[in-house]
């Protein structure tokens, strides 16, 4: 068994094995393995390609625009997806922009350790897909599986522009897979995790496995649910979202960051505009409260979606 | 790329001229990180620079940049134009050391001052720094000290600026102080100055001509894309 911390450092240690421009960046890296040793032995393995940073985002993330620009693969770590913000000027306005503005493509990847885990508290917690994805120039992963964690990081390396890969905390040991995959689907691909014919489930992320329970507990109500993960929210697969709601009629769509302007705001407005005719009620949406994420492992149960609360939701729409 | 962004942030990044962003403070980190591509390709002898003015010394990349630097030991030479405003802020509310090399010494990088209307002397300093950095020395850290003699802009009247300090050295015109130093040491004459002067004049204004003549930018044929991996673009999206 794999876990998907293991794939993230299978796909690492593939990548710089496999191509002398990658090499690794970020706090805490090297010999220490990284803090939650997504980096294990890579420093030993790699000499001088698996390099430990200052506590400085704003130069990690503008170190490796500049590699990237002189050739070279830079993937860098921010420790926490919520520490990104102290590099948020280089990714948006420098990284993002770098393409448009030149020609020169800024091909890096930003890894995120991302999304709540217990005791976790608001700066150790965040989901920031939505906040990179609304910037024009950056392509947002949320890997949901121990495959795509796997796939989804080789294939952020081998793309020419800046990646923001949000690789999910509560999955890095929880979840595990039997092998690493010799296929993947393209990028910006959605993915349909489960089948189903009474209403569609849209979500990314550890809250996959939150709508694949809910789902399970649906079956002894007699329904059926289709689970669609979207792997990357930008680019987004609308046309998977509206061929899932042509089947189902009904969609909710579950993003375990804040309501305003999220991902799953992005979900509704794609399938309410393009899609309105396929829905047989209205769209609706669960996200966390718009509250910064609670410390307390209660509070933290209440703030975010869970299957109970997935399943009730998706409940109140088959009901509608 | 014509009509992406203004005139001034111009630059070509693949023969290592990077395009700056309006964050100056943020291309520190970008040359550094340049840099530390090009000895992790075992270039050597290579030198990177960055130029900014007093008020980029307060940015947050400033510092993360230069320290980041000095850690890696990259041969970068990062250049203050210290002209004494930020756009009307002066120094006095920019920082409170005594001098603005003292922010490099607390990083470990050499720093180095120079009077910035003097020519010659900023040659010296910074060839000095430049073969300093090149030959393994580190980051090195050169201020020059001038008055800005014009607006931040062209909107900019900058009648904020202290009579006082127009009227110092600081306030030296720089190209006067250069031409009077050339004549005196009759390395050019007046005339010959002054036809320097019409020869870049005319080229100039015949680039700015040939320019002006330029197409403007047509929406409806002008490809523009955040994405250089097109298939991944959304900006069809755009009601």
């Amino acid at each position: 068994m794999i876990s998907y911390l293991q794939a993230l450092n299978a796909a690492l240690d593939k990548l710089l094995a496999d191509d002398p421009r990658v090499f690794l960046y970020g706090q805490d890296i090297g010999a220490f393995g990284g803090a939650f040793k997504v980096t294990k032995n890579l420093a030993d393995r790699y000499p001088g390609r698996v390099l430990d940073a200052p506590l400085s985002e704003d130069a990690i993330i503008g170190m490796a625009i500049g590699a990237a620009i002189e050739g070279m693969r830079p993937v860098v770590e921010m420790q926490f997806a919520d520490f990104s913000t102290c590099g948020f000027n280089q990714i948006v306005n420098q990284a993002a922009t770098l393409f448009y503005r030149t020609e020169v493509s800024c091909p890096i990847v930003v890894r995120l350790p991302s999304g709540g885990t217990p005791g976790g508290g608001p700066f150790h917690s965040q989901s920031m897909e939505a906040l990179y994805a609304h910037y024009p120039g950056l392509i947002v992963m949320t890997p949901g599986t121990v495959e795509d964690a796997y796939s989804m990081l080789l294939e952020a390396v081998a793309i020419d522009d800046p990646v923001i890969f949000c690789e999910h905390k509560f999955l890095y040991n929880h979840l595990k897979a039997e092998s690493l995959p010799d296929v993947a689907l393209p990028v910006g691909k959605a993915r349909i995790a489960r089948s189903g014919r009474d209403a569609t489930i849209v979500t990314h992320g550890a809250m996959v496995h939150e709508s694949l329970a809910a789902a399970e507990e649906l079956v002894e109500d007699g329904y059926e649910i289709e689970v669609v993960d979207l792997r990357t929210v930008k680019p987004i697969d609308t046309d998977t979202l509206l061929a899932s709601v042509a089947r189902t009629g009904r969609m909710l769509c579950v993003s375990e960051s804040w309501p305003w302007g999220g991902v799953a705001a992005e979900v509704l407005a794609r399938v309410s505009t393009e899609g309105f005719g396929l829905l047989d009620v209205p769209a609706q949406r669960l996200n966390a409260r718009d509250t910064p994420v609670p410390y307390h492992p209660d509070l933290w149960t209440a703030h975010r979606p869970t299957a109970d609360a997935i399943a009730a939701s998706t409940r109140h729409l088959l009901e509608m | 790329m014509r009509g992406r962004d203004g005139n001034i942030h111009r630059g070509r990044p693949r023969e290592g001229y990077q395009a700056m962003i309006s964050h100056l403070g943020a291309m520190i980190p970008v040359v550094a990180g340049a840099l530390l591509a090009r000895r992790m390709k075992g270039e050597t002898g290579v030198v990177g620079a960055t130029c900014l003015g007093d008020g980029g010394t307060s940015t947050g990349a400033f510092h993360e940049g230069l320290n980041a630097a000095a850690v890696e030991k990259l041969p970068l030479v990062l250049v203050i134009a210290n002209n004494q405003y930020a756009y009307s802020t002066p120094g006095s509310r920019q920082y409170a050391c005594a001098n603005l090399i003292d922010k490099a010494i607390g990083y470990g990088v050499p720093a180095h001052e120079v009077d910035g209307t003097d020519l010659q002397a900023c040659l010296q300093v910074l060839g000095e720094a430049v073969q300093t950095a090149r030959n393994g020395g580190g980051p090195q850290f050169v201020v020059g000290s001038l008055l800005r003699l014009v607006g931040h802009g062209e909107h900019d009247d900058n009648q904020y600026v202290d009579p006082a300090l127009k009227a110092s050295p600081l306030g030296r015109d720089c190209l006067a102080v250069s031409e009077a130093f050339l004549i005196e040491k009759h390395w050019a004459t007046g005339e010959e100055i002054a036809g320097w002067r019409i020869e870049a004049k005319t080229e100039v204004d015949a680039t700015a001509a040939k320019v002006q003549r330029e197409p403007s930018p047509d929406p409806a044929d002008e490809e523009w894309s955040a994405l250089s991996e097109r298939q991944f673009g959304e900006e069809i999206y755009r009601s």
